[in-house]
């Protein structure tokens, strides 16, 4: 079956479909990641993204059990130039074209997807729309340039959990919870809470909508701010939350929680031409000067010369392209970072900002 | 950090001739690291015996020491030269081995040379196999069970505790010299001996098979603020057991999840800091249980290495020259990535296409060896191909290769295959399985079937099957309409199908083929090979081709030269060629135009990013290269540099409307047409051995029998030495034909009048159409009859008189000019009674290029590259052959000990794989060099044992009194023994192995034979010395097998004997040079 994806500003990509058939529409982003699109595929900070691997070949492993970020896709559509039609490994369940499928995920393959990502890195990221019903390149566009795009749209709400639950997966033999945490759900990654419950936290995970008073009557040792999807600028409330806790928990956000805790600080979030995202970003850390090759995935940033007036120092920078990765306010008792230190997918170099927040919660609960 | 102040000169050791396992990427690695070096500031010693490197060309360092890469060489060198460091990391096995050498000799410490890079501590933990294990088992990692033996006592007590079948290795060796798999315990005996004789400190690790499972590399580095990165990830199509220079491996790795591949990150950055390398890159290999994914370390090579090279190549990540900036204290992120400009090299490159390396096998040369592949290396040469899919990169790969297959194509037609020639084919790893895999999908056999019999990864099998469909669908569409569609032909081409191939498919030819696709607007497409699929901007021209939407290559203005490379080594055309293609390129790039290299070797200095102003890595096609043609319309197509392979190539291109450069299609024909050749060579009233060409057996007879035996016989239909035969007699000439299969008009067979004892003489001259300059005359060592590649040679020539080299110049001038030579030009003759013969000329560069230019300092593939865009001789200075006032001698290193059972006689078939260079003050000296760079240093003391042929025993008897008065004992079988005697020369006698006795195996056992000398004889009858000289490969006693080579050993040794070597620069020479 044909499939096209069309783009806000005119561009056409041919190419097959290979999961569901339909219509979605999404901002349109590439990744440069060459393993993990099972992670990715299930990552929610990919709502209201049409999400185009640069890896040409996708699908090799298939799909397993483990490997999800969340329990659902939620890209809305799905580019890459060849999906293999056979799942080589032992922990493969199925092929990643069932997986789609089932999941109702429009998967376009034969797509000459450098030509995309080229196109996107000059022209910025933007609206696409992808279809199998709709092969009519005029009126693809249209929708394209008519779907509401990411600025100003809250999609946290669409990806945070109903209601508050207990973290408890992996561990069969509980070991001794050292610290209650509690993770506001933007969106989390699952790989956040297995890295905080793998440390001795006790994780309970709330929906990003509940309110300061609720999250302090947990008694929490400390606060993670998830990553999430979208225009951090439009989660207003969880800004607001995060302003009426900031200095009474130590709170670690990671990618959209390092937005929300910025803007908490009262510094600005601004939109990346195309985007970071891919597991090779070299993040340097200002302090000791050591790189960590980081797993990124995010469209917006934090304004480091706002957050400096703020009272919080950088912390961490992109040695790409000079921006801001981390930062730190030390009296507020808060750090957070741009990129993804759970990985899932991408190399675990800076996993020991989780014992960080450790740390901190162990220094701040011996006062 | 910044780069460290306390250094200011530093030693590089190279990595020595091009060894099966050592090949062509030390070169670039070295290259590498002396410019990087260089730019930084530093002061840079070389030491590389290998004169056809680009990087002993004197420009690239400060001082270049082409010597034997030894410990006492280079002990030499440090004390003349003082360096402040040693970077042994660039120069292969051998840069580390000999480093390791020189530091226990106390040498780096009387000097206070520091080891940069890696140190002696972790050369030591990661080469040691038992302190390799200790340290994995330390960071918590997982290996197969092993254990360590120093004699067979101990090694058959492992055997106890590991279990059948196990695999065998030997400590410090490359390529797994001397490891095996043992299956049974004969064969644990056999092997378990072999690995203890070769390794360095008779060592062998003694190890649990993991036969089958998946096999990966990763390329990590490390910088001294311990940032770490992994370059780029590597899985063999092949499983384990497979060597991973043998099997056909893939960029990025394709079977991994995230998840496996992280922890296979964690691991190789655990492994690189565990063992301490400081800073550098370091190859590290995985096993991958494909059952339940453990996943167990292999090895550690802290260096960089042939799959470095690949990743190189395969990424656009310049590790060597990066690890050379590491060593000296700059930290990734203080190196711009050259590819992007603006991002820093601490980063991971992400690629947007896939990668194949096939490797090349010469089997054909070996014939009693079989194409059995193992855990010890035999490959030549590789090849690497970029396709946006497997798919494609598979076929492009093989088309690449040069064995005439042209993808993934139907050379075999599969139904006459029998099924159990199959599945043997499957199930015992060989060079051709690719294409069995294909003819058992044709056979219908299931994916599952083949993955359980080869135990290669299904998702591979998977592709290969979808090539298979598509050909089927192609078929079928054509058979139905006539015609193919334009989706059709589309898919095949992104299929990496060929034209030939899709030829063979419809039944049609190449050309028409590639007037339909043209008329179908189905063109490739160039990408870029960018380290950041797409994420930045890259400004760095090196492509690949594709059949995507999109082109992105860049059109200048300038005037544009096209240099065709060789394309994988393999015996015959290996780093010469490359080194000439470099040459061609710096040359035409001084001139100003803008230089576009073709090749497919990822091992090479030309397929470096910077070597040429464009980089196309593509196979040596004439599809291929036409399709850059198109795309770039140069003003100019050089053929000559890049050996057989675009010389081959140089008629069709010009049909098709390259312009070729340089010596003339038509001239090259003349040259290459035994016919045409013939009556130019007699026009000319030049000698030639007598010849005819045979169309049946009866005019074959007759043909000899006119000519007089011996003779020389070969298939017209195969180039370049292959399948030459040296027949005695009527007998031996039928068995040939027989073997050959047909003679007939369409394969007539060539006959040559063999010359015997003649003297051979190779010359390389350069003509600008006008002036014919000779660039250096070469007497070889050893007679014609054996391979002008794998004699030695000397120059200046040492024995020919004034006159005779008067006729070779004469008869040089001669050809050059009837041949309207513009460029280079080889001559081999042979001179016999005082009469020169020419055998063959090659229009082209040849392999003693890069030789002659190192032994007498004139940059003759520089100088024939501008001659070629116009330039005459004279305006470049270049009037004049130039006479050295020292001796150089080239030898050639032979790669016997890869092939078990393979007689190590020389002959009229080229087998040698490498050269190197020994260069001194005399004969003697240069000669003694040369034997010690080559790894067969001559003995000063002990015993010689000689057994010579007939034809040879009266010259013999100087020879063994030479050596008598030297010192040695001498042993002899009866033959010899008696002449000897006869001429009052003490000898013991030897009784012959044909009569029963093993008293020679046995002396060669115990070591007590320092030197052989053994020259069979041709004709049957004689009892057989194979035995001894297999035994003599074994224990890697040095074995001479010509008389004039035993006279050049003894020769050396007296000189050697008589005073100390001592090592000179090739600055030094050639200043001597120009001055005289
Ligand atoms: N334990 C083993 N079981 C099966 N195959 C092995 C084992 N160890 C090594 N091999 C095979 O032998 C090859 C050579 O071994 P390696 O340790 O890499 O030596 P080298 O120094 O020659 O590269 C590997 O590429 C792998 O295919
Ligand atoms: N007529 C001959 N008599 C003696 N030796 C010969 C003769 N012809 C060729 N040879 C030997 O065979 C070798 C290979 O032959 P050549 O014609 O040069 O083939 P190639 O193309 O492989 O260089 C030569 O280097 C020489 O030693
Ligand atoms: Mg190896
Ligand atoms: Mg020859």
């Amino acid at each position: 079956m044909r499939a096209i994806l069309a783009l806000e500003d005119g561009a056409i990509f041919e190419g097959v479909c290979f999961g569901a058939s339909g219509e979605r529409c999404g901002e349109v982003v590439f990744n440069t990641s060459m393993t993990g699109y099972q992670e990715i595929l299930t990552d929610p900070s990919y709502k209201g993204q049409i999400v185009t691997m640069t890896y040409p070949l996708i699908g090799n492993y298939g799909v397993n059990l483990d490997d999800i970020e969340s329990c659902k896709p939620f890209v809305e559509g799905f580019v890459v130039k060849e999906c293999s039609s056979l799942a080589s490994n032992w922990r493969s369940k199925e092929t990643l074209e069932k997986y789609l499928k089932k999941n109702k995920v429009i998967g376009i393959e034969g797509v000459d997807t450098r030509t995309l990502t080229r196109h996107i890195r000059l022209a910025g990221a933007m609206k696409g729309c992808i279809s199998t019903q709709d092969l009519n390149k005029h009126s693809l566009v249209k929708k394209a340039k008519n779907s509401p795009g990411l600025l100003g749209i809250d999609l946290v709400k669409e990806v945070t959990c109903d209601k508050p639950y207990l973290w408890q997966k992996s561990r069969s033999s509980q070991l001794d919870e050292k610290f209650k945490v509690v993770v506001l759900d933007c969106g989390v990654k699952f790989n956040i809470l297995r890295n905080l419950e793998r440390l001795g936290c006790r994780v309970s995970v709330m929906p990003a909508s509940t309110r300061p008073e609720q999250i302090l009557e947990e008694k929490p040792d400390g606060l993670v701010l998830s990553n999430g999807p979208g225009d951090p600028a439009a989660v207003t409330y969880v800004v607001e939350t995060t302003k009426k806790l900031l200095g009474k928990l130590p709170i670690f956000g990671i990618c959209l929680g390092h937005q929300m805790l910025g803007q908490a600080l009262g510094a600005k979030t601004y939109k990346l031409k195309f985007g970071h995202h891919g597991a090779n970003h070299p993040v340097k850390e200002i302090r000791t000067g050591s790189i960590a090759i980081t797993a990124q995935n995010h469209g917006f940033c934090v304004d480091p010369e706002e957050l400096k007036k703020c009272g919080a120092e950088i912390t961490h920078i992109n040695l790409y392209d000079g921006t801001c990765e981390g930062m730190a306010h030390k009296e507020l008792k808060a750090f957070s970072v741009q990129y993804h230190p759970e990985a899932g997918p991408g190399p675990h170099d800076a996993n020991y900002l989780f014992k960080e927040f450790i740390n901190l919660l162990t220094v701040n609960s011996k006062l | 950090m910044p780069k460290r102040t306390d250094i200011k000169k530093i030693l590089i050791i190279g990595s020595g001739p091009i060894v099966i396992s050592q090949a062509c990427e030390f070169d670039y690695s070295g290259t590498q690291a002396c410019k990087a070096l260089r730019e930084e500031g530093y002061k840079v010693i070389l030491v590389n015996s290998n004169p056809a490197t680009i990087m002993t060309d004197p420009e690239m360092a400060d001082v270049t020491y082409i010597e034997p890469i030894t410990p006492e060489a280079i002990a030499k060198i440090i004390e003349k030269e003082r360096p402040d460091a040693l970077l042994p990391t660039l120069g292969g096995q051998t840069g580390l081995n000999t480093a390791i050498k020189v530091a226990d000799m106390g040498i780096l410490e009387k000097y206070s040379v520091k080891m940069i890079g890696a140190d002696y501590q972790a050369i030591k933990k990661a080469e040691d196999r038992e302190y390799f294990k200790k340290s994995m088992l330390k960071i918590g990692l997982d290996l197969p069970k092993s254990a360590l033996a120093y004699n067979i006592e101990q090694a058959r007590q492992a055997l106890k505790t590991v279990g059948l079948p196990v695999i065998i290795r030997p400590s410090f060796t490359l390529g797994g010299t001397g490891g095996g798999i043992a299956f049974s315990e004969e064969e644990f005996e056999k092997i378990a001996l072999l690995g203890l004789r070769n390794s360095m400190n008779s060592e062998i690790l003694i190890e649990e098979s993991v036969l089958g499972w998946k096999e990966y590399e990763l390329e990590v580095m490390r910088d001294l603020k311990d940032n770490v990165v992994i370059i780029c990830s590597i899985e063999n199509f092949d499983a384990m057991g497979i060597h991973t220079g043998d099997s056909i491996t893939v960029a990025p790795a394709q079977t991994l999840t995230d998840q496996e591949y992280q922890k296979m990150r964690d691991a190789a950055i655990a492994i690189i800091r565990e063992i301490g390398v400081e800073t550098g890159g370091s190859n590290i290999q995985f096993a991958v249980n494909p059952k339940t994914g453990r996943m167990v370390v292999i090895e550690m090579n802290p260096r960089v290495s042939r799959s470095s090279a690949l990743a190189s190549k395969a990424t656009g990540f310049p590790i060597a020259k990066i690890a050379a900036k590491l060593a000296v204290g700059l930290s990734l992120d203080e190196i711009r990535n050259d590819i992007t400009k603006e991002t820093p090299a601490s980063f991971e490159p992400t690629i947007d296409y896939c990668v194949v390396k096939i490797p090349r096998f010469t089997f054909e040369k070996f014939p009693e060896a079989e194409d059995i592949l193992g855990i010890s290396m035999k490959s030549v040469g590789e090849t690497m191909a970029i396709g946006r899919t497997f798919k494609e990169a598979l076929q492009k790969g093989l088309r690449g290769l040069e064995i005439s297959h042209f993808g993934l194509d139907n050379k075999l037609d599969f139904n006459k295959i029998p099924d159990a020639k199959i599945r043997l084919r499957l199930a015992k790893p060989n060079a051709s399985r690719i294409f069995y895999i294909k003819y058992a999908l044709q056979k219908g056999y299931s994916v599952e079937r083949i993955c359980k019999l080869t135990h290669i990864d299904p998702w591979f099998i998977r592709n290969i099957k979808d090539i298979v469909q598509l050909e089927g669908k192609i078929k079928q569409e054509y058979k139905k309409q006539g015609s193919l569609s334009k989706a059709g032909l589309k898919k095949a081409k992104e299929y990496g199908f060929s034209d030939k191939q899709i030829a063979g498919l419809i039944g049609s030819n190449e050309l028409s083929v590639r007037r339909l696709r043209k008329k179908k607007k189905i063109e490739p497409t160039f990408r870029l090979v960018d380290t950041c699929a797409a994420e930045f901007e890259a400004y760095t021209p090196y492509y690949y081709s594709t059949y995507e939407t999109e082109d992105e290559t860049r059109k200048s203005k300038r005037k544009k030269i096209m240099i065709l490379g060789g394309g994988p080594n393999r015996i015959g055309q290996g780093i010469e060629f490359d080194y000439c293609c470099c040459h061609a390129s710096f040359a035409l790039k001084e001139l100003g135009f803008e230089t576009i290299m073709v090749n497919s070797n990822p091992e090479t200095v030309s397929t470096d990013y910077d070597t040429s102003d464009k980089l196309y890595f593509e196979s040596l096609t004439f599809e291929d290269v036409m399709n850059i043609i198109d795309k770039e319309k140069p003003n100019g197509v050089i053929v000559q540099f890049g050996g057989q392979t675009p010389l081959n190539l140089a008629e069709r291109l010009e049909k098709a409307g390259a312009p070729i450069i340089g010596t003339s299609v038509k001239s090259i024909d003349m040259a290459e047409d035994r016919e045409k050749f013939s009556k130019l060579v007699n026009k000319l009233k030049i000698n030639q051995p007598a010849n005819g060409s045979a169309t049946s057996k009866q005019e074959a007879k007759r043909i000899a029998k006119k000519i007089g035996y011996p003779i020389l016989v070969r298939p017209s239909y195969v180039l370049g030495g292959r399948a030459m035969r040296l027949v005695y007699d009527e007998e031996n000439l039928l068995e040939f034909i027989q073997e050959a299969q047909e003679v007939s008009s369409e394969h007539p067979i060539l006959i040559d009048k063999f010359l015997e004892d003649a003297v051979e003489v190779d010359v390389d001259a350069v003509s600008d159409g006008k002036l014919v300059v000779i660039g250096g005359i070469m007497e070889h060592i050893e007679s014609a009859g054996i391979h002008s590649g794998d004699s030695a040679c000397v120059l200046p020539p040492h024995t020919l008189s004034d006159e005779i080299i008067a006729n070779i110049r004469k008869y040089t001038f001669d050809l050059a000019k009837a041949l309207k030579v513009k460029g280079l030009i080889n001559i081999q003759f042979a001179v016999k009674n005082d009469i020169v013969f020419v055998l063959e000329v090659n229009p082209r560069a040849s392999r003693t290029v890069p030789f002659v230019s190192k032994a007498t300092g004139v940059p003759l593939a520089k100088i024939a590259a501008k001659v070629m865009v116009g330039k005459k001789l004279s305006e470049l200075g270049f009037t004049k052959e130039r006479q050295p006032a020292h001796i150089a001698v080239k030898e050639s290193v032979l790669p016997f000990s890869r092939f078990s059972g393979v007689d190590i006689i020389l002959g009229p078939e080229m087998k040698s794989t490498g050269e190197v260079m020994g260069i001194d003050s005399s004969f003697g000296r240069a000669f003694y060099k040369s034997q010690e760079a080559a790894g067969s240093a001559l003995p000063k003391t002990g015993t010689v044992f000689i057994s010579v042929k007939n034809g040879d025993k009266r010259n013999i008897i100087f020879i063994a009194k030479k050596l008598l008065d030297m010192g040695f004992k001498i042993a002899a079988t009866k033959g010899t023994a008696k002449v000897l005697y006869s001429n009052n020369i003490d000898v013991q006698e030897v009784g012959k192995i044909g009569e029963g006795s093993d008293e020679i195996l046995e002396l060669l056992r115990k070591g007590e034979i320092s030197l052989i000398i053994n020259t069979p004889s041709g004709s049957r009858g004689q009892f057989d010395m194979k035995p001894i000289r297999s035994s003599a490969v074994l224990h890697g006693i040095s074995c001479i097998t010509t008389i004039q080579g035993a006279q050049a050993a003894v020769n050396g040794i007296e000189s050697i004997l008589k005073g100390k070597l001592s090592v000179k620069s090739i600055q030094e020479y050639h200043a001597k040079n120009r001055g005289t």
